[in-house]
């Protein structure tokens, strides 16, 4: 079975201060790595605001062109020379977005988005098999068009407006599902409902997902496998539960170290330990090195 | 519609009275469709009469009954103006919307045309237009060459706020949704930039009149047609303050007065109704 | 240890009116606490549960439409007693910055960008301490040693550091007049994990250095877990159970904050975490009797009718729940999953 999608040494580099200024951020460097090789997956890319995590979703949505090296869907490119060819894609490869109050106008109704989904990905135009399809792909995320039809956004809760989002990018039967911090905004009590969600999803429904987030815990919760990564390149990646157990690279375990949870209150002060902070400050700032293989299946970038 | 319209005059004093002021100058411009006389004729009635019963805003040097005389002009200015707003709109609409949401080389391209438009001097260009059509030179023509000009600054004010919804991620989700570039300018976007239609609506018909006034009252428009610009020429061709025919003036400058604080009044009233933040507390968000 | 703040059945609702839509938002319904001199008390509850229009009061920013229609927020300050939903604007600007002061969420929206972070020392902290040239500038380098920041950044823009010193800033401007009582909403939320847990670490040990009350409001249960002494949770603009840290972990005697434990999931631990069902109510029609009742497991016919009131279930602990001797830490926790995994 051959991989669903392959990220093969993609790098992204923005200008900055203008073209001319021959300076260049380096969002995205040297990364590779191959989803969906042994059916559907969950494969979570960790890293925290300038690590290039959503520069790389955005380059395997086609929103973006990476600078060097390529990315192929189903073996094809995702750059695409036109309209028709952009649209196929998009029924194959669907985004979740990270804020679901911004992800719907807030003066349209929500069963817009997915009544044109339907129209426009399953070529319907009867509106009882265009119902049919929204009711199919709301009844995934335990919800139905009964409940949503005709509603605002600010009528549903974070939790019900993401499931809308959700099966929204259901309706097309994509196999690959790009979920950009899907429950950063989602309070508490929803939030799980979600994670819940994207794992039933691969289990039943065959789709895979790419999950980028900050938050470990629920990362460790869902993930098959993980790429840790830093200022745009890939630190540690593999199986996600050996990785988080015991990261090995100095951020890798700078990040594990750093999560709060009701076991860390201790009472003393929270401090960061300062020498996994020098430890993964030094790996930045050295040679990049090159990813080493280990015995469980990790890579661990060394200089 | 109805409902909107009952809900504004009752719980908003602007647009109540807004509504009873533009009212009272477009039911007055309609009088013209019921007039007894021809606009263009001259020497009809006594010259310069004040205002009485028979003619209640007098008459002009020219013979003409005022009353009469201004429902035409009013009809005529007012059409002018509705004319230059809609059509200057609907170019700034668009370019605006495309500039802002299609961005890249488009949005390059669209503004530099965008900056021409505003660097050009129209002035002596509507003059030059006079001397060229000469009589030919109807309102509508007019019109519709102001039109090409009063859209720029509009343009770019749309731009801005599409430039920022362009980058929401409701946007992204419409594109996600199959839905068109031009499904998304204008179901998503337009909403959000129908304040600033409003409030330029009532600016550029202010614009427009005002310069048709200044065209007019030099004498580079086509005199035969009454308007409030032509009026005024006439007025101040027979001297009107010097002779003390001072109704001639000051009639027509107070219902332009009255109109024009009315279109202010009901633009600030129905911005308010439509502001996208104002629509949905409404709404109950 | 005496009280700083004492809140009583507070109660501020939002009173709006447009074009004939009347709404009435009841976002703080009833609410009565107190917070200690030397305390940080968390505050844990969703988005527009009305834990942010309680801040507003007790930051006394009450402006319409939110409007305090019953009860009162007193603080006990050593210069002497103010109720803020009384006082005049005068003795509120008496005591704010001096007394009472804030830390917002977004660092930039309170730093001019414009103004060098010196200046804007200057226009917050300047009057407040009665200090100005070299005293007032000797006084705000020492303060920003403590928060290990170098006097440098005085001469910096805003734009010019990175978003944990920015943040670090704002919290220098917050305490530089040593404030008795000091208001965090979601100071860390915006931020990523490393800067988070360096950010907390400095805002506790200036707490104990200053012995300041802090009330610490975010969503975030494991933030609350380290850095609260106490913890009330907040639903639907009702304060419904309040406890020690400790105890509020380990023995929630509210189904709500049950689950809200419950369901943190831990690296180490991949027991199935329970998804609460239904959504949070709203507050402009919320439902009869306890209003967590449609969500709530427990839920009897007497939930639907009656309100529970906010009773005393064990020492320091308050539960507002008809059932709460029902109430089991839920499946989850980690001395179960590492059984399992035996």
């Amino acid at each position: 079975m051959s991989a669903l999608l392959e990220i093969k040494s993609v790098s992204k580099h923005f200008p900055i201060g203008g073209v001319l200024s021959g300076k260049e951020i380096h969002a995205v460097e040297d990364v590779s790595f191959s989803v969906g090789g042994h059916g559907p997956e969950i494969f979570t890319i960790i890293g925290e605001s300038g690590s290039g995590k959503t520069t790389l979703a955005r380059m395997i949505l086609g929103l973006e062109r990476p600078t060097m090296g390529e990315i192929l869907f189903q073996g094809q490119p995702v750059t695409h020379a036109n309209r028709r060819e952009r649209l196929r894609f998009m029924g194959k490869v669907q985004p979740v977005f990270q804020n679901p109050f911004e992800a719907f106008n807030p003066l349209k109704k929500v069963d817009r988005y997915l009544a044109s989904t339907a129209r426009r990905f399953l070529d319907l135009s009867a509106q009882p098999a265009v119902d049919a399809a929204m009711d199919e792909a709301l009844q995934k995320v335990g919800l139905s068009l009964a409940e949503v039809r005709g509603r605002f956004p600010h009528e549903l809760s974070g939790g019900q407006l993401q499931r809308v989002a959700i099966a929204r990018a259901l309706i097309p039967n994509p196999p690959l599902l790009i979920a950009d911090e899907p429950v950063s905004m989602v309070d508490a009590s929803l939030r799980m409902a979600i994670v819940n969600l994207l794992r039933d999803l691969r289990d039943n429904t065959g789709v895979s997902v790419i999950y980028i987030t900050h938050d470990l815990a629920t990362a460790y919760y869902i993930s098959d496998r993980l790429v840790i990564m830093q200022r745009g390149r890939v630190v540690e990646m593999g199986p996600a539960r050996p990785i988080l157990d015991a990261p090995e690279h100095a951020y890798s375990r700078l990040l594990k170290a750093s999560v709060l949870a009701p076991e860390t209150a201790t009472g003393d002060t929270l401090t960061v330990q300062p020498e996994l902070a020098a430890a993964s400050a030094a790996a930045l700032a050295g040679p990049p090195g090159s990813l080493v293989g280990r015995p469980d299946g990790r890579l661990v970038r060394q200089a | 519609m109805f409902s909107v319209l009952r809900d504004l005059i009752r719980y908003n004093r602007e647009f109540t009275i807004g509504v009873v002021l533009v009212g009272l100058v477009v039911v007055f411009s309609c009088l013209s469709f019921f007039s007894p006389v021809d606009p263009t004729a001259v020497y009809r009635v006594a010259p310069d009469q004040p205002p009485n019963l028979t003619y209640i805003f007098g008459t002009n040097s020219r013979g003409q009954d005022m009353f009469w005389q201004l429902t035409f002009a009013f009809r005529n200015t007012l059409s002018f103006g509705l004319t230059v707003a809609i059509l200057s709109r609907i170019i700034s609409i668009v370019i605006g919307l495309a500039a802002g949401y299609l961005g890249g080389w488009v949005d390059r391209a669209l503004m530099f045309f965008n900056d021409i438009f505003v660097a050009i001097p129209i002035f002596p260009i509507l003059i030059l237009f006079y001397f060229v059509m000469k009589t030919n030179a109807n309102g509508f023509v007019l019109a519709m060459l102001m039109a090409c000009f009063g859209w720029p600054y509009d343009a770019r004010l749309i731009r801005s706020v599409a430039l920022g919804l362009r980058f929401r991620e409701f946007s992204r989700q419409a594109v996600f949704a199959g839905m068109s570039p031009i499904k998304i300018m204008l179901e998503e976007h337009l909403p959000y930039v129908m304040p600033i239609i409003f409030a330029t609506f009532m600016a550029n018909m202010i614009w427009s009149i005002g310069l048709e006034v200044t065209l007019a009252v030099l004498g580079f428009t086509n005199l035969n047609i009454p308007t409030v610009g032509t009026t005024l020429y006439w007025a101040n061709n027979h001297s009107a303050l010097v002779v003390g025919t001072w109704w001639w003036i000051a009639i027509p400058v107070a219902i332009v007065v009255i109109l024009f604080v009315g279109l202010f009044l009901l633009a600030v009233s129905l911005n308010e109704y439509i502001d996208p933040r104002s629509r949905l507390r409404r709404m109950g968000a | 240890m005496a009280d700083i703040l004492t809140v009583d059945h507070l109660r501020a609702y939002y009173l709006m009116n447009y074009f004939g839509v009347n709404r009435e938002v009841r976002a703080v319904d009833d609410i009565s606490l107190s917070i200690a001199r030397n305390e940080v008390y968390g505050i844990a509850g969703e988005s527009s549960s009305g834990k942010t229009s309680l801040i507003k009061v007790l930051a006394a920013a009450i402006r319409p439409p939110l409007k305090v229609v019953g009860g009162s927020a007193t603080y006990h300050f050593k210069t002497g007693d103010i109720d803020v939903t009384s006082a005049d604007a005068e003795a509120i600007e008496a005591v704010r910055w001096r007394n009472l002061s804030y830390i917002m969420q977004g660092s930039m929206s309170v730093l001019n960008p414009l103004r060098k972070v010196g200046r804007i020392f200057e226009d917050f902290a300047s009057r407040p301490l009665g200090l100005s040239g070299s005293a007032f500038r000797q006084r705000v380098v020492g303060h920003l040693e403590r928060l290990k920041l170098s006097p440098q950044v005085l001469n910096a823009f805003p734009h010019e550091l990175s978003g944990g010193m920015r943040q670090r800033v704002t919290i220098g401007l917050a305490t530089v007049c040593n404030p008795e009582f000091v208001i965090a909403d979601e100071p860390t939320t915006a931020l990523d994990v490393v800067v988070q847990k360096d950010v907390l670490g400095l805002i506790k040990d200036l707490q104990r250095d200053m012995g300041s009350s802090i009330v610490f409001v975010t969503h975030d249960m494991a933030v609350h877990a380290n850095i609260a002494d106490r913890i009330g949770i907040i639903y639907a603009g009702r304060l419904v159970e309040e406890a020690p840290t400790r105890t509020l972990f380990t023995a929630p005697k509210h189904p709500y904050t049950a689950h809200l434990v419950a369901s943190l999931p831990r690296i180490g631990d991949t027991t199935e975490r329970p998804a609460l069902e239904g959504r949070p109510p709203n507050l402009a029609n919320p439902p009869a009797g306890c209003r967590f009742h449609p969500r709530c497991p427990l839920a009897i016919d007497k939930c639907k009718t009656d309100v529970p009131p906010l009773e005393t279930v064990a020492p320091g602990q308050r539960s507002a729940c008809w059932r709460w001797r029902d109430v089991e830490p839920l499946a989850g926790g980690r001395h179960r999953a590492m059984e399992l995994s035996k």
